[in-house]
């Protein structure tokens, strides 16, 4: 499947919510960021107990970028993280995501935004257990009703990308970590989403397959496009990535852009 | 998009399939029961209402005493005389048969063998009035009913018990201290209705008995057949004036006999079926209910342990109300499975404990389709709680559950 193919059925498949396809044409047309964060802040709990995550961030993702989080743990990487993938809103602030005000969606339309637009892949790969990759690469497809043979053939076809096939009928429990974390990213991409999360991706692998999968989801962004957002705290990763974006203390720290293709010794300090 | 949530309740089922079983197993059992109690229950009223109209289909009992119970003489109330059995038949009109009865337990001998069982004196009209057919062999002679003579008819049972396979005609039989000889035999009738064997009777002329068992005059009870089409109230209306008259009763003094009718005592004790049908019925319902709580229990339990994989499939893109529907068909397949199991159990069950008890298998479409659509019901009912809980999780909590 090209590349080519990839977007245009992002942009036509079954809308999800009515105006969206406006705002999507927009978006893309003005090649204004496909994310856009304005004044937001997160706070957990209330009163004495409450504790702000996110202390006003800023932040702008074009599309197409492949973008690190870094920071130290309490440091709101993994709140931004949820925040831009529609899983929570923000306490006060502005998210827009092609074009479109998340923060005022319901909790069933920004499950419809998941479905259409993004791809999560976990630190805990979040395969179900004593089911086969393919039907755990389908299972995204079910949700968006597609017809049977459609499910086989493009979770086939996902299996491949990420060079697992003849894989298709095995359990998580007869895979290699890297293996399962496969099928997580094939999981991922079978709905040709516009941008993938990807929370720790490696943080379960040793250093070989970390590479593996790095090199995967620079292959991904690099050919079809996709945007990939990835938190991580080893910079040995982050070096993969297009961009570095650095949180401390729920604000943004540092963002730089790095000009090279992905390199493993890319020789920046550590934070 | 219903038939992809059934698609993933079923898949879901076989990934767990032992737990899936031990989920069901309630409902399983609480179905079987309720389905086999009404069956069997349904079958033992059959078996009442037929072994009673086997009795003589329309048949008044006239015994001793006041009502009190049925057929419990009161101390005290006299018995009746072999006359009564003449004066009903030349005075009443719409009766086919009298007999009068006369029972004692008695052991009978033949071929160095003793079998304890009932001697019953009567009259030929007697073989009338029960239903009985002769099988092979003949009835009394007049002479031998007025003489008093050592003859006997005997039941199925008692010629199995003396004489084993052989034929009994012509055959002798020691009853107390006399000898009787076996002129007839009698055509099966099973057991009844109390679960009596009714071929264990010897059957022996009135005169026979009273002079030779009893060693008196009296007769314990009178049995009236009606013929077909006859007012059963006004025939008992005019029996009993006619007995108030001939023993002998003041106005002001009430019946010491009692005349039961066996349709009477075929609705009493159908009726009493009915309510033993119904009230076990009730609490195996009771255990199909408990049935329900385990699959609640057993769904909840489900729901925290897969509390990541509901927040993998809220993260993906599943709707709200996806999960709680996938949660809920699974519960409404299981415990339909679980019905059908049951219904699939409770017919070979009815159908093993009706041949053991002796009683008519009756399937009834109602309460199978009534006990599967109630299991199916549970499922929604108890399975709504645990969905819906399922449905609210939080996917970013969901996804941290350990």
């Amino acid at each position: 499947m090209t590349a080519t193919v990839l977007s245009r059925s992002a942009l036509d498949g079954a809308p999800p919510a009515r105006g969206m396809d406006d705002a999507d044409a927009a978006a893309v047309a003005q090649g204004t960021p496909i994310i856009r964060l304005r004044g937001v802040t997160k706070v957990y709990g209330q009163g004495q107990a409450a504790f702000q995550a996110l202390k006003g961030v800023d932040l702008d993702i074009d599309s197409g970028d492949f973008v690190a989080v870094m920071g130290p743990s309490g440091s709101g990487k993994s709140t931004v993280m949820n925040l831009l993938g529609c899983l929570d809103t923000p306490t006060s602030g502005e998210y827009r995501f092609r074009g479109l005000h998340v923060e005022r969606l319901s909790r069933d339309q920004r499950a419809r935004l998941r479905r259409q637009y993004l791809g999560f892949v976990f630190q805990g790969f979040n395969l179900l257990a004593r089911t086969s990759a393919q039907e755990n690469v389908e299972l995204p497809l079910l949700y968006r009703g597609q017809r049977t043979a459609e499910r086989h053939r493009a979770a086939r076809e996902a299996l491949a990308s990420v060079g697992l096939a003849g894989w298709e009928h095995h359990t998580p429990a007869e895979l290699s970590g890297g293996q399962q974390q496969r099928v997580a990213i094939a999981r991922a991409l079978v709905t040709s989403p516009a941008v993938l999360l990807a929370d720790e991706p490696t943080g379960n692998l040793d250093t070989q397959r970390s590479r593996e999968i790095m090199d995967l989801l620079c292959t991904l962004n690099r050919e079809r496009g996709i945007t990939v957002l990835m938190v991580t705290h080893e910079s040995d990763m982050a070096a993969y990535a297009k961009r570095v974006v650095h949180f401390v203390d729920g604000r943004v720290d540092s963002d730089w852009r790095q000009n090279s293709a992905p390199r493993i010794d890319a020789g920046r300090g550590d934070t | 998009m219903l038939l992809n949530t059934l698609l993933l309740a079923l898949r879901e089922i076989r990934r767990n399939l032992m737990r899936s079983f031990l989920t069901i197993l309630g409902i399983v059992i609480g179905v079987a029961a309720v389905i086999t109690m009404v069956t069997l229950g349904n079958g033992a009223t059959r078996a009442v209402q037929d072994q009673i109209s086997s009795l003589g289909s329309n048949l008044l009992m006239v015994l001793p005493g006041q009502r009190l119970g049925p057929g419990m003489p009161t101390a005290g109330a006299p018995l009746f005389k072999e006359a009564d059995v003449e004066a009903i038949a030349s005075q009443i009109g719409g009766i086919n048969a009298v007999a009068p009865e006369v029972r004692a337990a008695v052991t009978v001998v033949a071929n160095g063998r003793n079998w304890s069982t009932s001697v019953t004196g009567t009259s030929n009209a007697y073989f009338e009035t029960n239903n009985w057919r002769i099988a092979g062999g003949r009835k009394f002679e007049d002479n031998e009913e007025r003489a008093g003579a050592a003859v006997c008819v005997i039941g199925e049972t008692v010629r199995r018990e003396l004489f084993g396979t052989g034929s009994p005609l012509g055959e002798h039989v020691r009853v107390k201290q006399f000898s009787c000889e076996v002129i007839g035999l009698l055509a099966s009738k099973g057991q009844s209705a109390m679960g009596r064997d009714q071929d264990d009777v010897v059957v022996m002329p009135l005169h026979t008995v009273q002079r030779r068992v009893t060693g008196n005059q009296r007769v314990n009870t009178l049995l009236v057949s009606l013929l077909d089409g006859s007012d059963t109230e006004r025939v008992k209306a005019s029996l009993t004036d006619l007995m108030r008259e001939r023993r002998k009763l003041a106005d002001n003094e009430d019946d010491n006999f009692n005349v039961l009718d066996t349709k009477q005592l075929a609705e009493t004790l159908s009726g009493t079926t009915k309510v033993m049908t119904m009230l076990l019925g009730a609490v195996a319902a009771v255990s199909l209910l408990v049935g329900g709580i385990g699959i609640m229990n057993i769904m909840l339990v489900s729901v925290t342990e897969r509390t990541r994989e509901i927040g993998v499939r809220l993260a993906i893109g599943a709707l709200e109300r996806e999960v709680l529907l996938q949660f809920l068909i699974e519960a409404v397949v299981l415990a339909a499975l679980g019905g059908l199991v049951g219904v699939a159990l409770a017919t070979i069950a009815s159908i093993v404990l009706a041949d053991v008890m002796q009683i008519p298998y009756l399937f009834n479409p109602t309460i199978n389709l009534v006990s599967f659509l109630f299991s199916a019901g549970i499922g929604v009912v108890f399975g709504y709680f645990p969905a819906r809980r399922a449905a609210q999780l939080d996917p970013i909590e969901a996804l941290r559950h350990e």
